[in-house]
Order: C-alpha cells, then sequence, then structure tokens
C-alpha cells in the first residue's frame, strides 16, 4: 500500500519505495529532497534558514538546510540506503514579496540564501545536486514518489512540472 | 521573554483595547476613501508564538492575499493583512464599488486597492500603537502577494523567526451594507519592540 506521508514547515521525513513524500506551500523556505534509487530511499526536509551554526536556538535541526542534510541521511541509512548512491534535489526559495528587499535587504534575502547554502551543503556530503525548481515569487508544493525518484511540483500561477 | 507569553485579563483588555481602537480609526478612514458607511471589528486578539501562525490560517494551500509592510521608527517590526481568495474578492468588488461576486481575477487596479486597505489598516493601528507606546512608528511602502497560505506565511515567518518570537494576531471583520469579509492582521514586532508594547499594556517579562 502506498502511503501518503506528510512533511511540516521546519520538519524532515525518511522512508522507503512505494510510499510518497509531501510538503505544502513552500515559500522561501527550501524543500530538499535526497534520493537512493538503487535502495528506493527518500528523504524530504521542508527548511526555512540556511545555517544552524548562525542561530542560538538549534533545538530543530530540521529547520536549517545543512543539519537537516545531515540529519536525513542519518534517516536514510537506516532505511537501508547507502550514501554514496543519494542524488540531491532542490524546491522553493522563492521571493515572495518582491518589493521587500529593497526595504529591508538583508533580512529578507533568505530564499535565496537557502538555495545558495543547500548547494554547498550538498556538496560538503559528497551528494550531487540532479535538479532543482528553485527561485521565483511564488510559492510550490511538492510531492516526492520514492518508486520512481520523480519529483511533482505543483504552483498556482504555474500549473505543475515534475522533475 | 518565556515560552508563552501569559497575559492577564487586564493586559488582554488593554490589548483588546488597541484592537478597537486600530478598528475604529481605520473603519472611519476606510468610510471616507469609499465615501460609505464600512464598519472593521475585531472579533479575537491574542499573542501567540511564531510557530503557532500557520496553524490559525488553516490548510497550507488555501489561497490568499497577503499585504505585507515593514514599520520603521521608534518600533521596528512589520505588519501583514491577509484575506482568503473569496474574502479578498469580496473586498476589492467593495472598494471598487462593483457587484460583490463580480471579481473573477484581481487586476493591478483591485491590488492596489487592496495595498491600499493594508496601508490604511496599518496606519490606523500604527497610529493606535503609537499612543499607547508614546513612540513614533512610520510604515514603508506595502507590498502585496497572491498565493498558497503556507507560502505567504513562511517568507514572514522565515524573515522573522531569527529575530521574532511573537505575534500579536488580530481575527478582522469589515462590513460594509450586507457584505461581510474576513481576515487575519498580524503585528510582528522585533523583540524590544515587543517589550515596549508589552510593558506599554502593563505586562511583565
Amino acid at each position: 500500500m502506498k502511503e501518503v506521508i506528510k512533511i511540516g514547515m521546519a520538519d524532515l521525513k525518511a522512508s522507503v519505495s512505494p510510499n510518497v513524500l509531501t510538503t505544502l506551500g513552500l515559500g522561501s523556505c527550501l524543500g530538499i529532497i535526497l534520493y537512493d534509487p538503487v535502495k528506493k530511499v527518500g528523504g524530504m526536509a521542508h527548511i526555512m534558514l540556511p545555517d544552524i551554526n548562525s542561530v542560538r536556538v538549534r533545538r530543530n535541526k530540521a529547520k536549517f538546510a545543512n543539519s537537516a542534510i545531515k540529519e536525513m541521511i542519518a534517516k536514510m541509512r537506516k532505511l537501508g540506503a547507502r550514501k554514496s548512491n543519494l542524488e540531491g534535489k532542490i524546491v522553493g526559495g522563492a521571493h515572495m514579496f518582491t518589493g521587500v528587499k529593497i526595504s529591508n535587504p538583508s533580512a529578507f534575502n533568505v530564499g535565496e540564501r537557502n538555495i545558495l547554502n543547500a548547494r554547498q551543503a550538498l556538496t560538503d556530503e559528497k551528494i550531487k545536486v540532479v535538479s532543482e525548481d528553485v527561485g521565483g515569487d511564488y510559492g510550490r508544493s511538492i510531492e516526492f514518489d520514492l518508486e520512481t525518484g520523480k519529483v511533482k511540483i505543483r504552483t498556482i500561477a504555474w500549473g505543475i512540472k515534475e522533475i | 521573554m518565556s515560552k508563552d507569553v501569559k497575559l492577564s485579563e487586564g493586559q488582554l483588555d488593554a490589548l483588546r483595547e488597541l484592537g478597537g481602537i486600530g478598528a475604529g480609526n481605520a473603519a472611519t478612514a476606510l468610510s471616507q476613501l469609499l465615501n460609505k458607511r464600512v464598519m472593521m471589528t475585531v472579533p479575537k486578539i491574542d499573542v501567540v508564538p511564531v510557530e503557532k501562525v500557520p496553524l490559525l490560517m488553516g490548510q497550507p494551500e488555501t489561497l490568499v492575499v497577503g499585504v505585507y509592510l515593514r514599520i520603521l521608527g521608534d518600533v521596528l517590526g512589520s505588519m501583514l493583512l491577509t484575506f482568503p481568495r473569496d474574502s479578498a474578492f469580496a473586498l476589492a468588488d467593495v472598494l471598487a464599488g462593483r457587484k460583490i461576486g463580480a471579481t473573477k481575477i484581481l487586476s493591478d487596479m483591485d491590488r492596489s486597492a487592496l495595498m491600499e486597505t493594508g496601508t490604511i489598516v496599518a496606519g490606523a493601528y500604527l497610529n493606535a500603537l503609537s499612543i499607547l507606546t508614546k513612540r513614533t512608528l512610520v510604515p514603508c511602502t506595502p507590498n502585496l502577494a497572491f498565493d498558497m497560505m503556507g507560502a505567504i506565511v513562511d517568507y514572514i515567518l522565515i524573515g522573522l523567526s531569527r529575530v521574532v518570537e511573537y505575534v500579536i494576531v488580530l481575527e478582522v471583520e469589515f462590513v460594509e451594507a450586507d457584505t461581510k469579509v474576513k481576515g487575519f492582521f498580524f503585528i510582528l514586532p522585533d523583540p524590544e519592540s515587543l517589550k515596549i508594547i508589552m510593558k506599554a499594556i502593563g505586562a511583565e517579562e
């Protein structure tokens, strides 16, 4: 039986084929997806911020790109995934209120910094980013099919696409 | 500040009063703008941790219009006014003087009108906060987004989650003749600013 597993904001989960991992309404948040196509084990994180080392409160590892990736790898290994098989995909990191950048540049390019940090953190773990759908000024929902490894992205303005 | 803000009945009253004064100011301004009687009420006002905001607003994929602006001056922070799609469209109809239900897509004019509403509501509350705290608060230009609730709210939460811990949430209702439009208005003060506001309503940390 195929189970659809929801991932909330600042949350992460790992599972196995034929289950589906999904997260809804990503804005500047970033969906990070890891997949072992051989073992058909996958993980998804819905992160909010780029770097766990830049904050005081580090309680929730799923909230930050770098710590979430490490945590996901650990969970996926327990399900039989091999680290050397892993492929990464990233989705989200939008800039929703396009005019705000001008009035507060530092605080509001978080989406972009999430993207950059996630790419870097994946590279550090020697995981290749095989595809991505990032940036823009619109929200995204994603569905990750662990049987096929395909990621379906839903948007309001731009319809559905698959990466 | 501790994990949960426990407000006494007296402090909640002070917040409710702030809610009422802001709504009164906003209703007056909207009525003048539209040249017809518009009422605004605040059925509920509360102080909640930032993480709880998405729960208040329902499903992450619900379509909402969000009008967001920064507050500068002595009290730093931002404000966000949100309406579910249908409410936003009804409000656009009221603002443009159309029959309710006429709006099918938001035109640039509708977007401007909704941003104007955001500015008016924000201005009304800035004024009320200014009197309450005896400080100067200045709004920046508003921005509008029409998208999934989750995407709009996460943007605000992320930008703020490093600095803002608590949010003042107002459930707002605009009434014009037979039309009732419901939305949420969020006051998102930086921690220092929250202290100023809490002190002004007599809340202890």
